[in-house]
């Protein structure tokens, strides 16, 4: 594997203040050892106002600490103000897109590079190269494949010249819905919110009647309750070809985060020590990687070379 | 409003066709007994011989059959999804109803003469979106997600070099379609790699406490006291608790009428109208497409639409119309 595998942050899904907005991606730009980052709004267009005028100035600050900035699109397109930020998306200039919405792909001239997110439904070689001749140079996968599909894949997407990613830490987004889910519990109509998906940085817990804590809703989208980890799995997913791997925003340390996962993949860390350390970072959080055997998402199946008893926090 | 509207009935068995045919349906949407169709259910769907016979049936009767190819094919496996459109090809199919990009670009490639439907499960839920299918695969006619206003509709279709489709009766996702995994999360299974959603393997139903409880996986669907009715555990549609508040935080267990919005969508210049329901028994799909066939020739002729009379019908006996009245906003 003569390649160094890539780390990407993912695009922020959470409403967070403006304050707290810039504060996480200058941290993220000084110190985490990431070599991308996806910035802008994808799950709802009314959060973007409180902070459009500071995405400037983050560009230029995590240009500054070396790290490639790619512009991620709406994932779901509705409304006429929401197609026009998209158009503008598409307009405006040399930064690369992340496709979230194929909305986005009517706007983008042919042959113009854009990168794939884990919302676009790429299931199969056939899409793939499709995309690949459209003008996808990135694809991270969708977050509930199995393994022998990411290996098929990965083997696909070499060939066509696309970077292979997967998902592998944080909430998984499972669901995007017309329904604001934060309104509906609190009571209000989606038009009149009053942001009130602003108070759960990292979203607001679904459990069960008996007591099973199972989702997560972030506004109109639902997401897994348990972080996805896949720092156990690193070595088979590098050896099936993905050559990058994605980390997704959340409000406990992600600097810490990024470090793991870069000295794994270096090979300055064991998983197993990484998986340790990163259960001992956020002691309440609950880890899966269930979809990757084909299981149950919520399930944590350990690899051949980590323990159960490392892994599970809680 | 000149243009009479068409009725679109699913059928989930050769006898389910010709009982649509028969009650009414200007066209059938059916799948192949495998998991290239979203409702890759026991006991149903057509074998190829049965797909030819019912093509044959139905345009016997002067009515059109739409064959649904609506998964993603697994990679590594896309031949049993190409054999399917080749098949539904064969069998004189009048459209395909697809959704992943790759057999898109196949059957394009394949069998250009035949008609393309974009199925919901692609969610292409804006005009842009829809005129980057139309341009990319000559997609014909693109059946809307159920995430849009009445309104929306409309201005889609001022926009759209296409015929748009949408759903007016029966289960209700609310999710947008084609990009949920809810189901896999829970079980491992989903609409998008299986073709199922919720599905009946991984089912329990157990007593405690005087209450039936509905599970599906590992997690508790719903909890409903003994002696009343226990709803299908639909991930979805279940009962959970957010910060102590116990609710349908989803979706109530309502399922979708929006017979009385015919005239609207007619206005709004949608080309045909859905019934969900390719798991239906006959004498359901029967009643409903009777009834909607009463409907869409009542709004045709500019009399008033008979209102309610499937909601004996519907699952949980109450009936909501979604998003397309703006109550979701």
């Amino acid at each position: 594997m003569p390649e160094r595998p890539t780390i990407t942050l993912g695009p922020l899904l959470f409403n967070w203040s403006a304050d707290q907005w810039s504060d996480f991606y200058a941290r993220i730009a000084d110190e985490a050892p990431v070599d991308r980052v996806c910035l802008g709004e994808v799950v709802c267009s009314k959060r973007m106002p409180f902070y459009v005028d500071r995405i400037p100035d983050t560009i230029e600050r995590l240009h500054r600490g070396g790290k490639e900035v790619i512009l991620s699109s709406l994932a779901l397109v509705t409304l006429k103000r929401e197609r026009q930020m998209c158009a503008d998306l598409a307009a405006s200039g040399e930064l690369e897109i992340e496709v979230n919405d194929l909305t986005m792909l009517a706007h983008l001239p042919k042959g113009r590079p854009f990168s794939i997110s884990p919302l676009i439904n790429v299931y199969n070689e056939g899409t793939l190269v499709h995309l690949a001749k459209r003008g996808a140079t990135r694809l991270c996968l969708p977050p509930e494949l199995p393994m022998p599909s990411i290996e098929t894949l990965a083997r696909a997407a070499a060939s066509s010249g696309v970077v292979p990613e997967v998902w592998a830490f944080g909430r998984v987004p499972l669901a995007i819905s017309g329904r604001c889910y934060h309104a509906r519990v609190h009571g209000l109509a989606k038009d009149n919110c009053q942001f009130v998906c602003g108070k759960d940085p990292d979203g607001l817990k679904v459990e069960t009647l008996d007591g099973e804590e199972f989702l997560t809703i972030n506004g109109v989208q639902t997401l897994s309750f348990t972080h996805c980890n896949l720092l156990g799995d690193l070595g088979r997913l590098r050896a099936a070809g993905i050559t990058s791997f994605r980390i997704s925003p959340h409000s406990g340390d992600m600097v810490g985060v990024a470090d793991l996962f870069r000295r794994v993949l270096d090979g300055d860390l064991e998983d197993s020590e990484a998986t340790a350390r990163l259960a001992a970072m956020m002691p309440e959080v609950i880890f899966a990687n269930g979809f990757l055997a084909g299981a149950c998402g919520a399930d944590f199946v350990p690899s051949r070379r980590s323990s159960p008893a490392d892994i599970r926090a809680s | 409003m000149g243009n009479k509207l068409e009725l679109v009935c699913p059928a989930g068995t050769p006898a389910a066709l010709r009982t649509a045919v028969d009650a009414g349906a200007d066209s059938i949407y059916c799948g192949f007994r495998d998991e290239t169709n979203a409702r890759n259910f026991p006991g149903l769907n057509f074998s190829p011989e049965e797909m030819a016979q019912g093509v044959a049936y139905a345009h016997a009767k002067g009515a059109r059959v739409l064959v649904a190819i609506n998964t993603f094919p697994r990679a590594g496996a896309a031949e049993i999804w190409h054999r399917a459109v080749d098949e539904a090809a064969r069998a004189g199919a009048d459209a395909l109803i697809l959704a992943d990009m790759g057999l898109l670009a196949y059957a394009a490639e394949r069998h250009p003469q035949l008609r393309r439907h974009l199925s919901v499960q692609a969610a292409a839920a804006n005009a842009d979106a829809i005129r980057f299918y139309v341009e990319e695969f000559g997609v014909k006619r693109v059946v809307l997600p159920r995430v849009l206003t009445v309104a929306e509709i409309a201005a889609i279709n001022r926009e759209v070099p296409c015929e748009t489709e949408v759903f007016v009766f029966g289960g209700l996702c609310v999710m947008a379609e084609g990009r949920c995994s809810l189901s896999s999360y829970a079980t491992g299974r989903s609409p998008n790699m299986n073709g199922v959603c919720s599905p009946a393997s991984h089912v329990h139903y157990r007593e405690e406490r005087g209450e039936l409880v509905s599970r599906l996986g590992e997690f508790t669907i719903d909890r409903v006291s003994k002696g009343e009715p226990a709803p299908y555990p639909t991930l979805c549609k279940g009962c959970f608790s957010v910060s102590g508040k116990r609710g349908h935080v989803f979706e109530d267990p309502v399922s979708l009428d929006a017979a009385t919005l015919i005239p609207e969508l007619a206005q709004a210049g949608v080309t045909a109208l859905k019934i969900e329901g390719r798991q239906r028994s006959r004498s359901y799909i029967h009643d409903v497409v009777a009834s909607f066939r009463r409907a869409v020739d009542a709004q045709a002729a500019g009399n008033p639409i008979p209102a309610g009379e499937l909601r004996r019908l519907s699952e949980g006996q109450t009936t909501t119309a979604g998003a397309y009245r703006k109550t979701w906003r």
